[in-house]
Protein backbone atom coordinates (compact mmCIF):
# COMPACT_ATOMS: atom_id res chain seq x y z
CA UNK A 1 0.00 0.00 0.00
CA UNK A 2 3.05 2.69 1.04
CA UNK A 3 5.68 3.15 -1.67
CA UNK A 4 9.42 2.03 0.24
CA UNK A 5 10.21 5.79 0.56
CA UNK A 6 7.30 6.24 2.55
CA UNK A 7 7.49 3.81 4.67
CA UNK A 8 11.66 4.79 5.16
CA UNK A 9 10.61 8.58 6.22
CA UNK A 10 7.84 6.75 8.68
CA UNK A 11 10.59 4.33 9.83
CA UNK A 12 13.28 7.01 9.71
CA UNK A 13 11.77 10.03 10.25
CA UNK A 14 14.08 13.13 9.15
CA UNK A 15 14.04 16.34 11.62
CA UNK A 16 11.41 15.22 14.20
CA UNK A 17 11.38 17.59 17.31
CA UNK A 18 10.88 21.02 18.44
CA UNK A 19 12.86 24.25 18.34
CA UNK A 20 12.42 26.05 21.61
CA UNK A 21 13.37 29.40 19.84
CA UNK A 22 11.23 29.20 16.15
CA UNK A 23 10.91 31.61 14.27
CA UNK A 24 8.24 30.41 13.14
CA UNK A 25 5.36 27.92 14.10
CA UNK A 26 2.42 26.38 12.24
CA UNK A 27 -0.26 24.04 13.04
CA UNK A 28 -2.45 22.34 11.28
CA UNK A 29 -5.29 19.66 11.47
CA UNK A 30 -6.40 18.18 15.30
CA UNK A 31 -7.06 14.65 15.94
CA UNK A 32 -10.88 14.93 15.22
CA UNK A 33 -9.40 14.68 11.39
CA UNK A 34 -7.17 12.34 12.29
CA UNK A 35 -4.07 14.04 11.45
CA UNK A 36 -2.35 16.99 13.68
CA UNK A 37 0.97 18.35 12.46
CA UNK A 38 3.45 21.71 14.07
CA UNK A 39 6.18 22.23 11.82
CA UNK A 40 8.92 24.57 13.66
CA UNK A 41 11.69 26.81 11.43
CA UNK A 42 14.45 28.63 12.05
CA UNK A 43 15.51 31.36 9.47
CA UNK A 44 18.75 32.99 8.57
CA UNK A 45 19.42 35.71 5.99
CA UNK A 46 15.71 34.66 4.17
CA UNK A 47 17.00 30.59 4.40
CA UNK A 48 15.42 28.19 6.46
CA UNK A 49 18.33 27.20 8.35
CA UNK A 50 16.50 24.78 10.28
CA UNK A 51 13.22 22.91 10.49
CA UNK A 52 11.54 20.95 12.85
CA UNK A 53 8.35 18.96 12.93
CA UNK A 54 6.05 16.52 15.57
CA UNK A 55 3.33 14.78 13.79
CA UNK A 56 0.27 12.89 15.27
CA UNK A 57 -1.43 11.02 12.33
CA UNK A 58 -0.92 7.61 10.16
CA UNK A 59 2.15 6.48 8.71
CA UNK A 60 1.34 8.93 5.40
CA UNK A 61 1.02 11.53 7.61
CA UNK A 62 4.23 11.34 9.70
CA UNK A 63 6.22 10.47 5.92
CA UNK A 64 4.95 13.40 4.35
CA UNK A 65 6.16 15.67 7.39
CA UNK A 66 9.57 14.09 7.23
CA UNK A 67 9.70 14.49 3.59
CA UNK A 68 8.77 18.28 3.40
CA UNK A 69 10.83 19.10 6.36
CA UNK A 70 13.61 17.46 4.01
CA UNK A 71 12.66 19.73 0.91
CA UNK A 72 12.27 22.87 3.48
CA UNK A 73 15.37 22.80 5.18
CA UNK A 74 18.29 25.08 3.60
CA UNK A 75 15.60 26.40 0.87
CA UNK A 76 14.94 30.25 0.89
CA UNK A 77 11.50 31.21 2.40
CA UNK A 78 10.31 31.91 -1.62
CA UNK A 79 11.34 28.62 -2.27
CA UNK A 80 9.41 26.92 0.38
CA UNK A 81 6.38 28.23 -0.23
CA UNK A 82 6.41 26.99 -3.69
CA UNK A 83 6.81 23.36 -2.29
CA UNK A 84 3.46 22.31 -3.33
CA UNK A 85 1.70 18.94 -2.12
CA UNK A 86 1.88 17.25 -5.47
CA UNK A 87 5.80 17.61 -5.06
CA UNK A 88 5.40 16.00 -1.98
CA UNK A 89 3.56 13.12 -2.38
CA UNK A 90 5.82 12.70 -5.87
CA UNK A 91 8.88 12.95 -3.79
CA UNK A 92 7.54 10.07 -1.94
CA UNK A 93 6.87 7.65 -4.51
CA UNK A 94 3.25 8.58 -4.54
CA UNK A 95 0.72 8.10 -1.80
CA UNK A 96 -2.42 6.35 -2.10
CA UNK A 97 -5.41 7.81 -3.16
CA UNK A 98 -7.44 8.21 0.25
CA UNK A 99 -4.09 9.86 1.95
CA UNK A 100 -3.40 12.49 -0.48
CA UNK A 101 -4.63 14.79 2.18
CA UNK A 102 -2.06 14.05 4.23
CA UNK A 103 0.10 15.37 1.86
CA UNK A 104 -2.33 18.68 2.08
CA UNK A 105 -1.50 18.96 5.65
CA UNK A 106 2.40 18.38 5.54
CA UNK A 107 2.54 21.70 2.96
CA UNK A 108 0.14 23.87 4.74
CA UNK A 109 1.78 23.46 7.96
CA UNK A 110 5.51 24.36 6.35
CA UNK A 111 3.47 27.41 4.78
CA UNK A 112 1.85 28.71 7.95
CA UNK A 113 5.10 28.13 9.63
CA UNK A 114 6.29 30.44 7.62
CA UNK A 115 3.38 32.84 7.14
CA UNK A 116 3.88 32.78 10.79
CA UNK A 117 7.50 34.01 10.78
CA UNK A 118 6.39 36.91 8.21
CA UNK A 119 3.71 38.10 10.21
CA UNK A 120 6.11 37.65 13.42
CA UNK A 121 8.77 39.74 11.68
CA UNK A 122 5.88 42.45 10.93
CA UNK A 123 4.81 42.75 14.42
CA UNK A 124 1.23 41.02 13.26
CA UNK A 125 1.11 38.85 16.47
CA UNK A 126 2.62 38.49 19.45
CA UNK A 127 5.68 36.38 19.66
CA UNK A 128 3.67 33.72 21.75
CA UNK A 129 6.47 31.12 21.09
CA UNK A 130 4.73 28.25 20.34
CA UNK A 131 1.49 26.58 18.86
CA UNK A 132 -0.67 28.53 20.74
CA UNK A 133 -3.47 29.46 18.56
CA UNK A 134 -4.39 26.64 16.37
CA UNK A 135 -4.68 27.29 12.40
CA UNK A 136 -8.36 25.45 11.77
CA UNK A 137 -7.31 23.01 8.88
CA UNK A 138 -10.27 23.14 6.11
CA UNK A 139 -10.27 18.98 6.69
CA UNK A 140 -12.65 19.84 9.67
CA UNK A 141 -14.08 23.23 8.50
CA UNK A 142 -16.09 24.94 6.09
CA UNK A 143 -13.92 25.72 3.28
CA UNK A 144 -15.98 29.00 2.65
CA UNK A 145 -16.89 30.36 5.79
CA UNK A 146 -14.59 28.62 8.19
CA UNK A 147 -16.90 27.31 10.47
CA UNK A 148 -16.43 23.74 11.95
CA UNK A 149 -17.90 20.85 10.35
CA UNK A 150 -19.57 18.19 12.40
CA UNK A 151 -17.11 15.44 13.25
CA UNK A 152 -18.97 12.96 11.24
CA UNK A 153 -20.37 15.05 8.13
CA UNK A 154 -17.86 16.60 6.01
CA UNK A 155 -20.45 16.44 3.27
CA UNK A 156 -22.64 19.38 4.31
CA UNK A 157 -22.02 22.84 5.92
CA UNK A 158 -24.91 23.85 8.10
CA UNK A 159 -23.80 27.60 8.33
CA UNK A 160 -23.96 27.83 4.61
CA UNK A 161 -26.63 25.41 3.97
CA UNK A 162 -24.39 23.92 1.04
CA UNK A 163 -23.32 19.96 0.05
CA UNK A 164 -19.72 19.70 -0.46
CA UNK A 165 -18.18 17.08 -2.77
CA UNK A 166 -14.75 15.48 -1.96
CA UNK A 167 -11.86 15.55 -4.42
CA UNK A 168 -10.67 12.31 -6.09
CA UNK A 169 -7.12 14.30 -6.60
CA UNK A 170 -6.61 15.69 -3.41
CA UNK A 171 -9.46 15.08 -0.51
CA UNK A 172 -10.24 18.04 -0.22
CA UNK A 173 -13.79 19.82 -0.36
CA UNK A 174 -15.51 21.69 -2.98
CA UNK A 175 -18.87 22.87 -3.33
CA UNK A 176 -20.88 19.81 -4.80
CA UNK A 177 -21.56 20.98 -8.10
CA UNK A 178 -18.27 23.18 -9.13
CA UNK A 179 -16.56 22.41 -11.92
CA UNK A 180 -12.94 22.70 -10.28
CA UNK A 181 -11.54 21.49 -6.91
CA UNK A 182 -10.97 24.79 -4.98
CA UNK A 183 -7.86 23.37 -3.41
CA UNK A 184 -6.04 21.47 -6.27
CA UNK A 185 -8.03 22.52 -9.23
CA UNK A 186 -8.21 19.53 -10.71
CA UNK A 187 -11.58 18.51 -13.08
CA UNK A 188 -14.77 17.77 -10.51
CA UNK A 189 -17.95 16.36 -11.04
CA UNK A 190 -16.12 13.33 -13.37
CA UNK A 191 -18.62 10.58 -13.52
CA UNK A 192 -16.18 8.46 -10.91
CA UNK B 1 12.33 -12.26 11.59
CA UNK B 2 9.37 -13.86 14.19
CA UNK B 3 5.94 -13.06 13.06
CA UNK B 4 3.12 -13.02 16.35
CA UNK B 5 -0.22 -13.08 14.05
CA UNK B 6 -2.66 -11.08 16.40
CA UNK B 7 -5.47 -10.19 14.34
CA UNK B 8 -7.84 -13.49 14.76
CA UNK B 9 -10.35 -10.86 13.78
CA UNK B 10 -9.43 -10.23 10.22
CA UNK B 11 -8.84 -13.92 9.39
CA UNK B 12 -7.24 -16.89 11.27
CA UNK B 13 -4.93 -19.58 10.27
CA UNK B 14 -6.42 -22.96 8.39
CA UNK B 15 -6.31 -25.13 10.56
CA UNK B 16 -4.06 -28.14 9.15
CA UNK B 17 -7.07 -31.05 9.30
CA UNK B 18 -8.89 -28.28 7.44
CA UNK B 19 -6.39 -27.87 4.34
CA UNK B 20 -6.05 -31.78 4.23
CA UNK B 21 -9.57 -31.96 3.93
CA UNK B 22 -9.74 -29.37 1.46
CA UNK B 23 -6.66 -30.46 -0.41
CA UNK B 24 -8.60 -33.78 -0.64
CA UNK B 25 -11.64 -32.77 -1.97
CA UNK B 26 -10.03 -30.78 -4.86
CA UNK B 27 -8.20 -33.63 -5.92
CA UNK B 28 -10.82 -35.98 -5.69
CA UNK B 29 -14.30 -34.54 -5.96
CA UNK B 30 -14.82 -33.59 -9.47
CA UNK B 31 -18.65 -33.75 -9.74
CA UNK B 32 -21.24 -30.90 -9.36
CA UNK B 33 -23.51 -31.50 -6.42
CA UNK B 34 -26.71 -30.95 -8.36
CA UNK B 35 -25.28 -33.62 -11.03
CA UNK B 36 -27.11 -36.98 -10.86
CA UNK B 37 -24.80 -39.05 -11.62
CA UNK B 38 -21.44 -40.80 -9.52
CA UNK B 39 -19.42 -37.96 -9.34
CA UNK B 40 -21.94 -35.29 -8.70
CA UNK B 41 -23.67 -37.47 -5.64
CA UNK B 42 -19.66 -37.63 -4.17
CA UNK B 43 -20.38 -33.92 -4.31
CA UNK B 44 -23.18 -33.80 -2.71
CA UNK B 45 -22.49 -36.16 -0.02
CA UNK B 46 -19.27 -34.09 1.01
CA UNK B 47 -21.41 -30.92 1.21
CA UNK B 48 -24.13 -32.41 2.87
CA UNK B 49 -21.85 -33.81 5.66
CA UNK B 50 -20.56 -30.42 6.00
CA UNK B 51 -23.92 -28.92 6.54
CA UNK B 52 -24.22 -31.47 9.66
CA UNK B 53 -20.94 -30.37 10.91
CA UNK B 54 -21.86 -26.45 10.60
CA UNK B 55 -25.27 -27.58 12.15
CA UNK B 56 -24.01 -29.01 14.78
CA UNK B 57 -21.82 -26.40 15.95
CA UNK B 58 -24.88 -23.76 16.72
CA UNK B 59 -27.45 -26.57 17.52
CA UNK B 60 -29.24 -26.23 14.58
CA UNK B 61 -30.82 -28.95 12.15
CA UNK B 62 -28.66 -29.25 8.95
CA UNK B 63 -31.67 -27.97 6.62
CA UNK B 64 -31.48 -24.79 8.39
CA UNK B 65 -27.98 -24.09 7.20
CA UNK B 66 -27.49 -22.04 4.13
CA UNK B 67 -23.88 -21.89 2.50
CA UNK B 68 -22.82 -18.72 1.28
CA UNK B 69 -19.58 -16.55 0.37
CA UNK B 70 -18.57 -14.62 3.34
CA UNK B 71 -20.37 -13.29 6.20
CA UNK B 72 -20.75 -10.22 4.93
CA UNK B 73 -23.04 -12.41 2.52
CA UNK B 74 -24.92 -14.50 5.22
CA UNK B 75 -25.82 -10.56 7.19
CA UNK B 76 -26.80 -8.92 3.73
CA UNK B 77 -28.94 -12.27 3.37
CA UNK B 78 -30.48 -12.05 6.90
CA UNK B 79 -30.92 -8.74 7.02
CA UNK B 80 -32.99 -7.75 3.40
CA UNK B 81 -33.80 -11.44 3.24
CA UNK B 82 -35.78 -11.63 6.40
CA UNK B 83 -37.25 -7.87 6.16
CA UNK B 84 -37.88 -8.20 2.42
CA UNK B 85 -40.04 -11.57 3.04
CA UNK B 86 -41.71 -10.31 6.31
CA UNK B 87 -42.81 -6.50 4.59
CA UNK B 88 -46.39 -7.26 4.04
CA UNK B 89 -46.36 -7.04 8.06
CA UNK B 90 -44.39 -4.11 8.21
CA UNK B 91 -41.49 -2.44 7.19
CA UNK B 92 -39.41 -1.46 10.34
CA UNK B 93 -36.02 -2.92 11.54
CA UNK B 94 -34.10 -2.30 14.99
CA UNK B 95 -30.70 -3.10 14.91
CA UNK B 96 -27.65 -2.02 17.21
CA UNK B 97 -25.70 0.93 16.78
CA UNK B 98 -22.57 -1.76 16.94
CA UNK B 99 -23.15 -3.71 14.15
CA UNK B 100 -20.93 -4.96 11.41
CA UNK B 101 -20.69 -2.60 8.15
CA UNK B 102 -22.56 -5.57 6.46
CA UNK B 103 -25.88 -5.13 8.79
CA UNK B 104 -25.49 -1.30 8.92
CA UNK B 105 -25.29 -0.87 5.24
CA UNK B 106 -28.12 -3.83 4.43
CA UNK B 107 -30.14 -1.68 6.73
CA UNK B 108 -29.50 1.93 4.59
CA UNK B 109 -30.53 -0.31 1.25
CA UNK B 110 -33.77 -1.44 3.02
CA UNK B 111 -34.34 2.64 3.57
CA UNK B 112 -34.22 2.93 0.04
CA UNK B 113 -36.48 1.06 -0.57
CA UNK B 114 -38.72 2.92 2.09
CA UNK B 115 -37.81 0.76 5.27
CA UNK B 116 -37.37 2.79 8.41
CA UNK B 117 -35.07 1.96 10.58
CA UNK B 118 -33.89 2.60 14.39
CA UNK B 119 -30.19 2.19 16.05
CA UNK B 120 -30.22 1.12 19.34
CA UNK B 121 -27.15 2.68 21.68
CA UNK B 122 -24.86 1.14 23.60
CA UNK B 123 -23.56 1.74 26.83
CA UNK B 124 -19.83 2.81 27.18
CA UNK B 125 -19.18 -1.01 27.18
CA UNK B 126 -20.02 -1.63 23.97
CA UNK B 127 -23.13 -3.15 24.97
CA UNK B 128 -26.89 -3.25 24.05
CA UNK B 129 -29.77 -2.51 26.47
CA UNK B 130 -32.18 -5.13 25.99
CA UNK B 131 -34.91 -2.66 27.52
CA UNK B 132 -33.61 -0.14 24.77
CA UNK B 133 -34.47 -3.04 21.98
CA UNK B 134 -37.89 -3.29 23.36
CA UNK B 135 -38.69 0.62 23.13
CA UNK B 136 -37.23 0.95 19.75
CA UNK B 137 -39.87 -1.93 18.65
CA UNK B 138 -43.28 -0.54 17.24
CA UNK B 139 -45.97 -1.88 15.46
CA UNK B 140 -44.31 -2.10 12.25
CA UNK B 141 -41.31 -3.80 13.09
CA UNK B 142 -40.14 -6.78 11.44
CA UNK B 143 -36.78 -7.89 12.31
CA UNK B 144 -34.06 -7.23 15.10
CA UNK B 145 -30.65 -7.60 14.21
CA UNK B 146 -28.00 -7.50 17.20
CA UNK B 147 -24.26 -8.75 16.92
CA UNK B 148 -23.21 -11.93 19.15
CA UNK B 149 -20.16 -10.19 19.58
CA UNK B 150 -18.48 -7.03 18.25
CA UNK B 151 -15.36 -7.76 17.15
CA UNK B 152 -13.56 -4.40 17.37
CA UNK B 153 -14.01 -4.11 21.12
CA UNK B 154 -14.71 -8.03 21.84
CA UNK B 155 -18.37 -7.47 23.81
CA UNK B 156 -20.95 -10.23 23.64
CA UNK B 157 -24.22 -8.56 23.45
CA UNK B 158 -26.95 -10.13 25.51
CA UNK B 159 -28.47 -11.76 22.51
CA UNK B 160 -30.76 -14.47 24.56
CA UNK B 161 -32.71 -11.43 26.44
CA UNK B 162 -33.49 -9.62 23.31
CA UNK B 163 -34.79 -12.97 21.05
CA UNK B 164 -37.20 -13.57 24.20
CA UNK B 165 -38.87 -9.62 23.97
CA UNK B 166 -38.78 -10.16 20.50
CA UNK B 167 -40.63 -13.61 20.42
CA UNK B 168 -43.09 -12.38 22.53
CA UNK B 169 -43.88 -9.43 20.53
CA UNK B 170 -44.31 -11.45 17.18
CA UNK B 171 -40.48 -9.95 15.89
CA UNK B 172 -37.89 -11.92 13.71
CA UNK B 173 -34.16 -11.52 15.32
CA UNK B 174 -31.01 -12.11 13.24
CA UNK B 175 -27.32 -12.15 14.95
CA UNK B 176 -24.41 -11.64 13.51
CA UNK B 177 -22.14 -14.67 15.49
CA UNK B 178 -19.49 -14.22 12.59
CA UNK B 179 -17.03 -12.76 15.59
CA UNK B 180 -18.51 -15.09 17.86
CA UNK B 181 -18.83 -18.66 16.03
CA UNK B 182 -16.36 -21.53 16.61
CA UNK B 183 -15.13 -19.24 19.81
CA UNK B 184 -17.93 -19.48 22.13
CA UNK B 185 -20.66 -22.50 22.69
CA UNK B 186 -23.66 -21.79 21.22
CA UNK B 187 -27.19 -23.01 20.34
CA UNK B 188 -29.49 -21.40 18.40
CA UNK B 189 -32.16 -22.47 20.18
CA UNK B 190 -31.05 -21.44 23.41
CA UNK B 191 -30.06 -17.52 22.02
CA UNK B 192 -33.71 -18.41 20.49
CA UNK B 193 -32.95 -16.24 17.57
CA UNK B 194 -34.36 -16.59 13.84
CA UNK B 195 -31.34 -16.91 12.30
CA UNK B 196 -27.21 -16.53 12.50
CA UNK B 197 -24.59 -15.90 10.54
CA UNK B 198 -21.12 -16.97 10.61
CA UNK B 199 -17.91 -17.18 8.85
CA UNK B 200 -15.29 -19.94 8.67
CA UNK B 201 -12.41 -17.32 8.41
CA UNK B 202 -12.89 -17.39 11.98
CA UNK B 203 -12.61 -20.16 13.25
CA UNK B 204 -9.69 -21.67 11.13
CA UNK B 205 -11.61 -22.04 8.33
CA UNK B 206 -11.32 -20.90 4.63
CA UNK B 207 -11.88 -17.67 3.89
CA UNK B 208 -15.05 -17.43 1.16
CA UNK B 209 -16.80 -20.02 2.97
CA UNK B 210 -19.78 -18.97 5.54
CA UNK B 211 -23.17 -19.94 6.65
CA UNK B 212 -26.47 -18.60 7.76
CA UNK B 213 -28.61 -20.03 10.13
CA UNK B 214 -32.70 -20.25 9.25
CA UNK B 215 -35.20 -21.31 11.87
CA UNK B 216 -37.38 -24.01 9.75
CA UNK B 217 -40.50 -22.11 8.52
CA UNK B 218 -38.92 -18.42 9.01
CA UNK B 219 -39.18 -16.97 5.54
CA UNK B 220 -36.36 -15.51 3.72
CA UNK B 221 -35.77 -14.14 0.43
CA UNK B 222 -32.86 -15.03 -1.72
CA UNK B 223 -30.33 -13.06 -2.47
CA UNK B 224 -28.86 -14.38 -5.34
CA UNK B 225 -31.55 -15.69 -7.94
CA UNK B 226 -30.57 -19.00 -9.74
CA UNK B 227 -31.04 -22.46 -9.61
CA UNK B 228 -32.16 -25.21 -7.06
CA UNK B 229 -29.06 -24.71 -4.95
CA UNK B 230 -29.19 -24.62 -1.09
CA UNK B 231 -33.22 -25.25 -1.60
CA UNK B 232 -33.79 -22.54 -4.32
CA UNK B 233 -32.86 -19.94 -1.17
CA UNK B 234 -29.10 -19.67 -2.67
CA UNK B 235 -28.55 -20.05 -6.12
CA UNK B 236 -25.08 -20.73 -7.87
CA UNK B 237 -22.88 -23.97 -8.34
CA UNK B 238 -21.65 -24.47 -4.20
CA UNK B 239 -18.16 -24.01 -3.76
CA UNK B 240 -17.73 -27.35 -2.19
CA UNK B 241 -13.79 -27.83 -1.39
CA UNK B 242 -15.05 -24.41 1.00
CA UNK B 243 -17.80 -26.25 2.09
CA UNK B 244 -15.90 -28.92 3.20
CA UNK B 245 -12.96 -26.97 5.13
CA UNK B 246 -16.03 -24.83 6.53
CA UNK B 247 -17.49 -28.10 7.90
CA UNK B 248 -14.02 -29.58 9.35
CA UNK B 249 -13.63 -26.30 11.03
CA UNK B 250 -17.04 -26.28 12.67
CA UNK B 251 -16.48 -29.97 13.60
CA UNK B 252 -12.38 -29.24 15.30
CA UNK B 253 -14.33 -26.11 17.10
CA UNK B 254 -16.49 -27.98 18.69
CA UNK B 255 -14.30 -30.56 19.58
CA UNK B 256 -11.21 -28.01 21.03
CA UNK B 257 -12.85 -25.72 21.98
CA UNK B 258 -12.85 -26.03 25.82
CA UNK B 259 -8.80 -26.41 25.97
CA UNK B 260 -8.77 -23.29 23.13
CA UNK B 261 -10.65 -21.12 24.96
CA UNK B 262 -8.68 -21.90 28.36
CA UNK B 263 -5.24 -21.02 26.86
CA UNK B 264 -6.46 -17.99 25.50
CA UNK B 265 -8.60 -16.45 28.25
CA UNK B 266 -5.23 -16.78 30.12
CA UNK B 267 -3.28 -15.23 27.77
CA UNK B 268 -5.84 -12.24 26.99
CA UNK B 269 -6.23 -11.76 30.75
CA UNK B 270 -2.45 -11.01 31.12
CA UNK B 271 -2.59 -8.78 27.57
CA UNK B 272 -5.84 -6.55 29.32
CA UNK B 273 -3.78 -6.26 32.92
CA UNK B 274 -0.16 -5.84 31.61
CA UNK B 275 -0.12 -3.76 28.60
CA UNK B 276 -2.07 -1.00 30.12
CA UNK B 277 0.38 -0.18 32.87
CA UNK B 278 3.76 -0.47 30.24
CA UNK B 279 3.34 2.61 28.30
CA UNK B 280 0.46 4.38 30.37
CA UNK B 281 -2.33 6.56 29.00
CA UNK B 282 -4.32 3.74 27.92
CA UNK B 283 -8.16 2.84 27.84
CA UNK B 284 -9.34 -0.92 27.62
CA UNK B 285 -12.15 -1.12 25.19
CA UNK B 286 -14.96 -3.18 25.53
CA UNK B 287 -16.09 -5.16 28.55
CA UNK B 288 -13.77 -6.62 30.90
CA UNK B 289 -16.78 -10.02 32.00
CA UNK B 290 -19.00 -10.44 28.72
CA UNK B 291 -15.88 -10.42 26.31
CA UNK B 292 -14.64 -12.66 23.24
CA UNK B 293 -12.11 -15.23 24.84
CA UNK B 294 -9.17 -14.42 21.97
CA UNK B 295 -9.97 -10.52 22.54
CA UNK B 296 -8.17 -8.08 24.24
CA UNK B 297 -8.79 -4.27 22.78
CA UNK B 298 -7.21 -0.51 23.81
CA UNK B 299 -7.34 2.88 23.02
CA UNK B 300 -3.80 4.61 23.64
CA UNK B 301 -3.56 8.06 24.03
CA UNK B 302 -1.62 10.43 21.98
CA UNK B 303 -0.92 8.35 19.01
CA UNK B 304 -2.48 7.43 15.86
CA UNK B 305 -3.33 3.90 15.17
CA UNK B 306 -2.45 3.43 11.75
CA UNK B 307 1.03 4.11 12.72
CA UNK B 308 1.18 1.78 15.78
CA UNK B 309 -0.04 -0.88 13.19
CA UNK B 310 2.90 -0.02 11.01
CA UNK B 311 5.16 -0.16 13.90
CA UNK B 312 4.25 -3.35 15.12
CA UNK B 313 4.58 -4.96 11.89
CA UNK B 314 7.97 -3.34 11.03
CA UNK B 315 8.53 -5.81 14.43
CA UNK B 316 6.96 -9.24 13.31
CA UNK B 317 3.58 -8.24 15.34
CA UNK B 318 0.29 -7.96 13.24
CA UNK B 319 -2.86 -6.33 14.60
CA UNK B 320 -6.03 -3.99 13.68
CA UNK B 321 -7.21 -0.89 14.34
CA UNK B 322 -10.24 1.34 13.89
CA UNK B 323 -8.91 4.62 13.38
CA UNK B 324 -9.86 6.39 10.63
CA UNK B 325 -6.27 6.86 8.91
CA UNK B 326 -6.60 2.84 8.90
CA UNK B 327 -10.12 2.83 7.24
CA UNK B 328 -10.40 3.15 3.13
CA UNK B 329 -13.14 5.67 3.77
CA UNK B 330 -10.94 7.71 6.56
CA UNK B 331 -13.76 7.35 9.20
CA UNK B 332 -12.76 6.50 12.93
CA UNK B 333 -14.73 3.35 14.28
CA UNK B 334 -18.50 3.69 14.83
CA UNK B 335 -18.00 1.33 17.27
CA UNK B 336 -15.62 3.33 19.73
CA UNK B 337 -18.01 6.64 18.68
CA UNK B 338 -21.03 4.71 19.87
CA UNK B 339 -19.65 3.56 23.14
CA UNK B 340 -18.93 7.45 23.77
CA UNK B 341 -15.42 7.58 23.18
CA UNK B 342 -14.01 10.69 21.94
CA UNK B 343 -12.64 11.10 18.18
CA UNK B 344 -9.04 11.61 19.57
CA UNK B 345 -8.96 8.57 22.00
CA UNK B 346 -10.74 6.71 19.19
CA UNK B 347 -8.00 7.30 16.86
CA UNK B 348 -5.59 5.24 19.15
CA UNK B 349 -7.72 2.42 19.14
CA UNK B 350 -5.59 -0.60 18.84
CA UNK B 351 -7.30 -4.85 18.85
CA UNK B 352 -5.30 -7.72 19.60
CA UNK B 353 -6.82 -10.70 19.05
CA UNK B 354 -5.42 -13.90 19.52
CA UNK B 355 -5.19 -17.00 17.55
CA UNK B 356 -5.11 -20.82 18.46
CA UNK B 357 -1.65 -21.45 19.50
CA UNK B 358 -1.05 -17.58 20.27
CA UNK B 359 2.13 -18.62 23.05
CA UNK B 360 3.35 -17.25 26.64
CA UNK B 361 6.74 -16.38 24.50
CA UNK B 362 4.37 -14.23 21.78
CA UNK B 363 2.90 -12.35 24.27
CA UNK B 364 5.96 -11.71 25.94
CA UNK B 365 7.52 -10.72 23.23
CA UNK B 366 4.47 -8.71 22.17
CA UNK B 367 5.04 -6.86 25.64
CA UNK B 368 8.51 -6.08 24.65
CA UNK B 369 8.64 -4.45 21.84
CA UNK B 370 4.61 -2.23 22.33
CA UNK B 371 6.74 0.37 24.70
CA UNK B 372 9.69 1.39 22.43
CA UNK B 373 7.01 1.77 19.23
CA UNK B 374 4.46 3.73 21.35
CA UNK B 375 7.50 5.96 23.08
CA UNK B 376 8.78 6.51 19.60
CA UNK B 377 5.57 7.62 18.32
CA UNK B 378 4.54 9.56 21.30
CA UNK B 379 7.98 11.19 21.19
CA UNK B 380 6.83 12.49 17.48
CA UNK B 381 3.36 13.60 18.65
CA UNK B 382 2.56 17.44 18.98
CA UNK B 383 -0.48 15.91 21.16
CA UNK B 384 1.86 14.10 23.71
CA UNK B 385 4.08 17.49 23.76
CA UNK B 386 1.21 19.95 24.45
CA UNK B 387 0.17 16.91 27.33
CA UNK B 388 3.32 17.28 29.13
CA UNK B 389 3.74 20.81 28.72
CA UNK B 390 0.64 21.19 30.47
CA UNK B 391 1.18 19.03 33.11
CA UNK B 392 4.78 20.53 33.69
CA UNK B 393 3.12 23.68 33.92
Amino acid sequence: MYSDKVMDHFANPRNVGVLPDADGVGQVGNPVCGDMMTFYIKVKDDRLADVKFQTFGCGAAIAVSSMVSEMAKGKTLGEAMAITNDLVAEELGGLPKNKMHCSNLGADALHEAIKNFHDKKAGRVPDAGGPADLHEHEGCACPYCDSSLEAEDKTFCRACLIEFEECPSCGGITKKGDAACLHCGKPLGGKD
Amino acid sequence: MKRVYLDHIAATPLHPEVLEAMRLCLADVTGNPQSLHAEGRRALDAVEAAREEVAGLVGAQSSEIYFVSSGTEANNFAVKGLALGQQARGRHVVVSAVEHSSVLNSVKALERQGFLATLVPVDRFGRVDPADVEKALTKETVLVSVMTANSEVGTVQPVAEVSAICRRRGVLVHTDAVAAAGSIPLDVKALGVDALSLAGDQFYGPKGSAALFVRKGVRILPLIDGGIQEGGRRGGTENVAGIVGLGRAARLARQEMEARTAALVTLRDRLLEELPGRVGHVVVTGSRTERLPYHASFCIEFVEGEAMLLSLDMKGVAVSSGSACTSKALKVSHVLLAMGLDHATAQGSLVFSLIDGTSAEDVDYLLDVFPPAIERLRGMSPLYTQYLKERGS
